[in-house]
């Protein structure tokens, strides 16, 4: 049986997210997905949920959302208070809704993009193959207030479940780890110093396509042919702008990709908020 | 057919293949033509290969353990294939009105480059385009052979809003936008077809490898085909070639 959540409030930049959606860059179609990918999959582990179930993704400003049918959801990623009705629910672990419950949550106290998980993941409509919400790609590319998505109803509860007491500890994220991008040797020495032994700071310019960074690099890297892409490439500018690819990035770029993030880094970037500051670090795994 | 390429690892994922460092439609055949062979042998691992000019990438579903063996197998599939044979290629001729009423730069851009309308219309239509990749939009085709009497530097400040079927000139590039988008393009003219439509399985009926050529039609024939596309979903077939 089907249920319906109602959007009574969209909140920020709301969007449906799974894993991405691969096998269509060939006409120029992005990955997307989600973009703190760890607290999306928490959200789905929690649940039991297979790990390209769709949640809810949103910044800053959660949505308020009503449930028209029993089910079970999680809340992760950025740190809020959550109410179910009236009442104090908690993130990290799954949450029990009846039917008509609405979730409310407060503007988020750390980080950027929290998640809504719901068992067996909402199903809005898939589109190449997935359910990322992508402007042309799929039917909506934002969530609006009143808009509907069905979810599988949940008639059957145990009390049994895991949960986490906070997420994202065991490390470090004032260091970004980086790999040498294809045009990283067209650097000088002074410029690679730079890179590895500065700070650098989030800008306000910052999306699900790229992330701007504030300080600049005067380079005089040779013009390239425009060339593959992918999310956590971190591409310098002739003005010496840094441009950090995310996940709605193009498939193609023309500038010089000086470095790539690692998978984890680009989780970790996502949620820094503007005026937070990093390093990079430069692994060696891929030398040889 | 074979070049010299460098095998990098682009990310934990990420394979990256380069030719040598040129627009060349030698090295488009044997680029695609790698990819397919790549392709054909069904590795499970690779969910996504991207190419554009003269590299591609190849993405696998998780991180690639041992990345000497990938590319070996890469390496293997590439000096064990065939010479490349010239893949069929199709021919698209696009329906363009350049007229300054769907065209806002098409006066502004004659007149930078001290041109008349009519001589930028034949310089646009004359050539027979290559489509050498996607990408930048879903849907957006990188065309190769502009006449270098149309080159012109992108605009300094990009309009915030390109109209989607807008026909433009960047640099030594043209291109169709094929959706709403900001850019720094000039636009010339306006094409009233659709060139992305995610409800197919194919969602660009272009792809690389084929040609465009451009045909200069009224805007009465602009409303007409506009029409078509709204009620029949209309795109025009290809010549093959």
């Amino acid at each position: 049986m089907m249920g319906k959540v109602k959007i009574i409030a969209p909140g920020l930049f709301s969007t449906i997210q799974d894993e991405g959606r691969f096998g269509f860059a060939e006409y120029g179609v992005p990955f997307s997905g989600a973009m703190d990918q760890n607290s999306y999959y928490l959200a789905n582990a929690l649940l039991g949920n297979h790990q390209n179930d769709a949640c809810i993704e949103w910044v800053f400003q959660p949505p308020v959302l009503q449930f028209d049918e029993p089910t079970i959801i999680c809340v992760t990623g950025a740190a809020t208070d959550c109410f179910l009705n009236s009442e104090k629910v908690l993130m990290n672990r799954q949450i029990r809704v009846n039917a008509m419950d609405m979730l409310t949550m407060k503007f988020c106290k750390n980080l950027k993009y929290g998640y809504v998980g719901i068992k067996h993941g909402f199903q809005s409509k898939s589109m190449l193959n997935s359910r990322s919400f992508f402007k042309e790609v799929t039917p909506k590319d934002i969530l609006w207030k009143d808009d509907e998505i069905n979810y599988t109803t949940v008639n059957t509860f145990t009390e049994q479940f895991s949960t986490v007491s906070s997420h994202s500890p065991f490390k470090d994220t004032n260091k970004l780890v980086v790999y040498k991008g294809p045009e990283f040797d067209n650097l000088n020495h002074k410029q690679r110093d730079l890179l590895f032994n500065s700070y650098f700071t989030i800008s306000g310019a910052a999306n699900r396509m790229a992330i701007q960074l504030e300080e600049v690099l005067p380079n005089s890297l040779p013009s390239m042919l425009t060339s593959p892409v992918l999310p956590g490439t971190v591409q310098l500018t002739p003005s010496g702008k840094f441009i950090v690819l995310m996940r709605d990035c193009q498939t193609t770029g023309g500038y010089p990709r000086i470095l790539q993030l690692s998978k984890e880094s680009i989780n970790v970037i996502a949620q820094k908020r503007a005026q937070e500051k990093f390093r990079f670090r430069l692994s060696d795994d891929f030398e040889e | 057919m074979k070049y010299k390429l460098k095998y990098k690892r682009y990310s934990e994922n990420a394979i990256l293949i380069e030719w040598p460092s040129k627009i060349d439609e030698n090295i488009l055949q044997d680029l695609l033509f790698y990819k397919k062979i790549i392709e054909n042998e069904g590795i499970k691992e690779i969910v996504e290969i991207i190419t554009a000019y003269n590299s591609i990438l190849i993405y696998y579903e998780s991180t690639i353990e041992n990345v000497y063996e990938a590319v070996s197998v890469l390496k293997s599939l590439y000096s064990n294939s065939f010479e490349s044979k010239e893949i069929k290629s199709r021919l698209w001729e696009i329906p363009v009105c350049y007229s300054p009423t769907l065209a806002p730069d098409l006066k502004s851009f004659s007149k930078a480059k001290s041109l008349t309308v009519d001589e930028v219309i034949s310089l646009h239509t004359a050539v027979i385009y290559k489509v050498y990749f996607l990408g930048f939009l879903p849907g957006f085709c990188y065309l190769g052979g502009l006449n270098d009497r149309l080159f012109l530097p992108r605009k300094s400040t990009p309009s915030l809003e390109v109209k989607k079927g807008s026909v433009a000139i960047g640099g030594n590039q043209t291109g169709i936008y094929p959706l709403d988008s900001p850019g720094g393009w000039h636009v010339i003219g306006k094409c009233p077809l659709n060139f992305f439509d995610a409800n197919l399985d194919g969602p660009s009926h272009i792809i690389p490898n084929d040609n465009v050529q451009f045909m200069s039609i009224s805007e009465k024939k602009y409303n007409d085909i506009s029409a078509a596309v709204l009620n029949e979903n209309y795109f025009p077939e290809p010549m093959c070639l």
